[in-house]
């Protein structure tokens, strides 16, 4: 393997123009698999989800999801995709022990969905279309281990391990169009476009499309050619790209390898490469083969599929808003930026917010909590907002108690640290902890009197007029209370008492 | 005019993982030629108004509800296998796919 001296992304774009092409794999969250009974649940034991169509096995017949197709044609409508009105199922033959049938089934020239477009977002705001080609079902492969080859690489091997619970589990392969003039953007394009399909996915319900768990793997196919060059350069297809930052990486990197090659007057092999997480590069794999080695023909074991119009027409009406335009549309009922609504999305806040502002909260009081106290602590436990131990509902409770004058702001978070300890709803923590807000107006006048006797000089500067002074009497107050006042009527409490006007 | 070439039957020996001596090329590439041959008398006959058919019969939309039926158990699964360890199906070195 000769190691090519990168050339800056900078100067890569001077002489380039990057093409892309990205091929996104869903695994559908169906109960079943795409052609049999076997169950999907994950984590099961070894090759104890497999049945003799599956595996394989002489004389086994599959039989299509309904869900599968279902799921199919609404990702189809979501991505704006022509639905075929009639398209086979065909195999696409391999010699690889990750199908036990020696070849995969899969959809070739009929496709299921086709000519459709997804709008992405980029950061700043600029909104890009990205064309797809197709969306087409099929089905995944088992699971390999490689063993006696150093860290469970094929290299070096010396036999492998097949668990096939895998093998069958519904898959959607979605394909653009060739992404032409992003220019320098095209990494960020990239990562936007599978951010902005997750989210489609998720809002479809269709899958959980959890990158991490490979319920959803991406592989970036990149050519360069140079500026003003009408004919495409060679691409090279980086397989099994799975996260959203390393999508951005791979294409970066591929972007600056390609320029290396061609400013050196070589030329780019077609072949696949593989992706390294750990410093983001990518290295040769095998040679691809062309499309006419897989011998592709229409599956005799299945009829066609021929979606009724009216069926399509009746899915498209089950159609989630478009995360895009939900996003846009909370932007604006929420009232903040494009910067803001970006840092609430990364945050995985926008469910909660939605929920905490439906049980009735503001929505900036709830977009404060979410983002501030609760995104800390997710962050800090490495897990997702939604999976902290507190609702929406009780959020949106605390809300209330602020708003109500039954707590202040510091209350409100020790309330929000007794939930999230497990000890009870808000108004449990608040009566177990004893958090009301001192509203006793007689002990809150005591404790006026004496902040004030305390400090003879500051009550006479606000005598005086500077009444920007009283912030260290209700600072004084606070203290004497442990906090549980509420600061904005202790400050009426010291101008009344100085006979000062607020 | 040969339908299928010895060299088109090492490739396709190559894709299946079939090693090959040439003599079994010299004899599958004459075979495989007759069978091309053969079939190939179906073209002849059929005319443009008879459109390609994949499947005997004339049914779409084929499916079954999404409800998990039993799968076999492990041990069935792999009773089959030439080899098994570790309760998954064992297969020699797989060479030249991956670096």
């Amino acid at each position: 393997m000769t190691v090519t001296e990168l050339v800056s992304y900078e100067d890569a774009l001077a002489s380039y123009e990057p093409v892309m092409g990205l091929e996104v794999h869903v695994e559908l969250g169906t109960e079943t698999k795409m052609f049999c009974g076997c169950s999907t649940g994950l984590g099961a034991d070894a090759n104890s989800q497999t049945c003799p169509t599956c595996l394989g096995l002489p004389g086994a017949l599959p039989v299509v999801n309904a869900e599968g197709v279902r799921s199919a044609v609404r990702i189809g409508l979501a991505l704006h995709c022509e639905i075929a009105e009639w398209c086979r199922f065909a195999r696409k033959n391999y010699f690889y022990p990750d199908m036990p049938k020696n070849f995969q089934t899969s959809q070739y020239d009929e496709p299921i969905a086709f000519d459709g477009y997804l709008d992405v977002q980029l950061e700043d705001g600029e909104v890009f279309r990205v064309e797809i080609e197709r969306a087409h079902m099929e089905e995944d492969t088992g699971k390999s281990t490689h063993i006696g080859g150093a860290t469970g690489r094929i290299h070096g091997a010396s036999h492998s391990l097949l668990d096939y619970n895998r093998a069958g589990i519904p898959l959607i392969e979605i394909v653009t169009k060739p992404i032409v003039g992003a220019g320098d953007r095209a990494p960020e394009v990239a990562k936007a476009y599978v951010a902005e399909l997750r989210e489609l996915i998720k809002a479809l319900g269709v899958s959980e499309a959890r990158m991490e768990m490979g319920q959803m793997r991406c592989d970036v196919n990149l050519s360069l050619r140079p500026h003003g060059a009408e004919k495409f350069g060679t691409r090279s297809e980086t397989k099994n790209v799975n996260s959203l930052r390393s999508v951005e990486r791979a294409a970066r990197f591929e972007i600056q390898r390609h320029a290396a090659v061609l400013d050196a007057g070589g030329t780019i092999v077609q072949e696949t490469r593989h992706f390294h997480e750990d410093d983001g590069s990518t290295t040769s794999g095998r040679v691809k083969e062309e499309a006419e080695d897989y011998r592709y023909f229409p599956e005799p074991d299945l009829v066609p599929v021929a979606p009724p119009r009216e069926w399509v027409e009746e899915l498209r009406g089950t159609l989630p808003e478009l995360p895009r335009e939900r996003r846009n549309r909370l932007r604006e009922e929420w009232g903040i930026s494009e910067h803001e609504m970006e840092s609430v999305l990364n945050a995985g806040a926008v469910g909660p917010i939605v929920a905490t502002v439906e049980a009735g909260a503001p929505s900036d009081q709830a977009r404060k909590w979410w983002m501030g106290e609760l995104a800390r602590r997710a962050n800090e436990d490495g897990v997702d907002l939604e999976a902290l131990p507190i609702t929406p509902e009780q959020v949106a409770r605390v809300c209330a108690l602020v708003a109500e004058g039954s707590l202040n702001d510091k209350l409100a978070r020790q309330t929000i640290e007794g939930v999230l300890a497990g000890e009870g709803t808000p108004d449990e923590v608040v009566e177990k902890r004893g958090l009301k807000v001192v509203s006793d107006e007689g002990a809150l006048g005591t404790a006026v009197d004496e902040a004030i006797a305390g400090n003879p000089d500051v009550a006479e500067k606000i005598k005086g007029g500077k009444v920007a002074a009283a912030g260290a009497l209700v600072g004084a107050v606070m203290k004497a209370t442990r906090g549980q006042a509420d600061a904005a009527r202790v400050r009426e409490l010291i101008l009344e008492k100085l006979g000062v006007e607020g | 005019m040969p339908g299928i070439t010895r060299e088109e039957v090492a490739h396709l020996a190559r894709l299946a993982r079939l090693e090959l001596k040439d003599e079994e090329l010299e004899h599958f590439a004459g075979q495989l030629d007759d069978i091309i041959g053969a079939v190939a008398a179906v073209s002849d006959v059929a005319d443009e108004d008879v459109p390609p058919t994949s499947h005997p019969l004339p049914l779409t939309n084929v499916m079954r509800e999404d409800v998990v039926r039993p799968s076999l158990t492990p041990q069935q699964a792999l009773s089959g296998a030439p080899a098994h360890e570790q309760q998954r199906f064992m297969v020699p070195q797989i060479l030249g796919e991956e670096s």
